[in-house]
């Protein structure tokens, strides 16, 4: 076990470093400059600034010595400073934003599981009953309909309709309410869904038909036996989950103005702030990464046949 | 899709094998399969809204009452009204013109670039399962590195370099589509290479490459097709999406995403300029996943 977990955390620094070599070929690779602003309200610069300005950010060196520079600062935590905001540093944005991105993800991710497994273990009991229809279409509803469209219904009908929470924000946990669930639905449905699945196929297996056999109640049954059982690949879930989660926060971040680092990534793009751009991609990518190495641990740990 | 083509001749033999009822005469793998779908109510309702979606967009310029780009700007952000039916918006064009000729580029993108994740992926995910060796290795860790990366994160960074536009979206989800169904395709290849009926092949003097064309893929097929169905929405979301953010569709050019992640801001004052659009996104997107969930359904019940 303790070698393989060496390994896999070693596995990480090529992973990352991969991801940062991929996103800095994509930015350098293709046309635009972060000295010739396309973003609103930007004025076009001389050549004699623009050099000026290639020189005090190190654009003017070759390529793969920019890359380097900017591997061996990361590694120390310094991304520079913002393009766009340049008063102030891209750690100290990413400092300010990403608790709040965390937050937000982490209590959506804590709904989708209990609320998938809840739905999931509903549909698989009552199969072909209410119980079953409810869970499916709450399930098909949230993995379909993309999260900035229900967003929008949610403030109709939450906001304005009954008027219950703000339309956007922070600052109160009444605040938090709809972007939230918004953000939850997605991993929720896919959660209920392979519950549903799994679960149906546990109820059906031959040391669950025992268990009945001996005389054990209905609840002992579905937690100790079939839940336990059908958890197993739904752990495998969670990786692609902290990605849905982590993706979807842009859109829910940017329609209920949560200002987390989602919010500040789609800003970041359009004025090509390389800087800031490198930064959250790095700390998204290396954040799943290890979320991704965490999940195949708990595997193991569910699962006492997997062994390392 | 070939999906309604009977099967003839020596292919009926090979699909049988899929099916593994070797006589069950005339019913093939398809012909079954289509007659399941007939049957799945909410997959066909499903299936009607996109033919309609279909018409809509191939129609476009005979079912808007006005051009999209018709500005009058007498009647700005106006609620639904007689002349307007689903109201203005901040230029005065008229709101249901610009719906219409949004399906456009919702049924562009996700058709057309479908089109284009199958001609990457599958030959990759053929070749990389069918020959093995060195091939596999290289091509199965790049497809674990694109995989690894997140997905989404990938498609707005290419487009944010790239710059807003129809065939840059079909790059970058060209790009970054093709992984999944290569690595799906690799899998079905690898399970088919192992099958008697191969070794059989091999054993008659069939050369490679009919091989590949005439007994692997085309019993490799229904995970393909399923794939492609569900990647459709897929693509269309990820163009809604996009759009939204507004690295997608360039305006003036109408896209529903875009549409909604303009309108949201005023969405207190003018709540039709977003509620519109969003719910044009939310029916395509349920269409295409009960059709999809029916399809995956008729030809994989085993799935189910």
């Amino acid at each position: 076990m303790f070698p393989y977990i060496v390994k896999r955390v070693l596995w990480l620094v090529p992973t990352i470093g991969a991801m940062a070599l991929v996103t800095f070929l994509v930015m350098h690779a293709t046309p635009g400059s972060p000295l010739d602003p396309v973003a609103e309200g930007a004025n076009p610069l001389s050549p004699e600034a623009q050099k000026n300005l290639a020189a005090a950010y190190g654009l003017d060196k070759p390529l793969p010595q920019q890359f380097l520079i900017f591997l061996g600062k990361a590694v120390r935590g310094d991304f520079g400073t913002s393009f766009v905001y340049k008063t102030r540093t891209v750690l100290e944005i990413l400092r300010e934003t990403f608790p709040i991105s965390l937050l937000l993800g982490s209590m959506a991710l804590a709904i989708a599981i209990v609320g998938g497994l809840t739905l999931g273990i509903l549909a698989a009991v009552y199969q072909n009953r209410m119980w079953d229809y409810v869970s499916v279409t709450l399930a098909t509803v949230g993995v379909a309909i993309p999260n900035f469209v229900l967003a929008v219904f949610f403030i109709i009908l939450f906001s304005f309709v009954i008027p219950l929470f703000p339309t956007g924000g922070w600052d109160s946990p009444r605040n938090w309410v709809l972007p939230t669930v918004t953000l939850a639905l997605a991993p929720m449905g896919i959660i209920a869904r392979f519950t549903r699945a799994s679960m149906l196929e546990v109820i059906r297996a031959d040391f669950t038909l025992t268990a009945r056999a001996k005389g054990l109640g209905e609840l002992p049954v579905i937690f100790k036996h079939a839940l336990k059982n059908a958890f197993i690949p739904i752990v495998t879930l969670l990786g692609p989950m902290f990605a849905a989660v982590g993706t979807g926060s842009f859109f829910v971040e940017s329609i209920f103005r949560v200002p987390g680092m989602g919010r500040f990534f789609v800003l970041s793009m359009t004025g090509r702030d390389y800087p800031m751009i490198m930064a959250v991609v790095l700390t998204y990518g290396a954040f799943l990464a290890v979320m991704n190495l965490v999940v195949d641990l708990l595997y193991g740990a569910f699962d006492p046949r997997i062994r390392y | 899709m070939a999906l309604s083509t009977p099967a003839s001749g020596t292919d009926a033999g090979a699909l049988a094998a899929a099916g593994a009822r070797p006589a069950a005469r005339g019913t093939s793998l398809w012909r079954d399969g289509v007659r399941r779908l007939l049957r799945n109510r909410l997959a066909m309702a499903g299936g009607l809204v996109i033919v309609l979606l279909c018409l809509t967009a191939i129609f476009a310029n005979v079912l808007a009452p006005l051009p999209y780009t018709k500005t009058n700007f007498g009647r700005l952000n106006e609620p639904p009204s007689q002349d307007y039916p689903l109201g203005t918006d901040a230029l005065g064009r008229d709101l249901l013109s610009r719906m219409i000729y949004g399906a456009r580029v919702s049924m562009l993108v996700g058709l057309g670039a479908q089109v284009i994740v199958v001609l990457i992926g599958v030959p990759i995910g053929a070749l990389s399962g069918y020959v093995g060796g060195r091939v596999d290795l290289v091509l199965t860790r790049f497809v674990d590195v694109m995989y690894a990366f997140p997905r989404l994160l990938f498609v707005i960074l290419v487009m944010s370099m790239l710059g807003a536009g129809l065939l840059n979206i079909f790059i970058a989800i060209g790009l970054t589509g093709w992984v999944g169904i290569a690595r799906q395709t690799r899998a079905q290849v690898l399970a088919i290479k192992e099958k008697e009926y191969m070794d059989a092949a091999r054993a008659l003097g069939v050369g490679a490459g009919r091989r590949l064309a005439r007994h692997v893929l085309p019993n490799a097929l229904t995970p393909i097709v399923v794939s492609v169905t569900f990647g459709i929405p897929e693509a269309i979301f990820t163009e809604a999406a996009l759009s939204f953010i507004g690295v997608g569709i360039n305006p003036p050019t109408p896209s529903w995403g875009q549409m909604v992640g303009e309108g949201q801001q005023y969405i207190r004052s003018y709540w039709h300029l977003c509620v519109f659009p969003s719910i044009a996104i939310a029916v395509t997107m349920l269409s295409f996943t009960f059709f999809g969930d029916g399809v995956r359904d008729a030809l994989d019940p085993k799935l189910k």
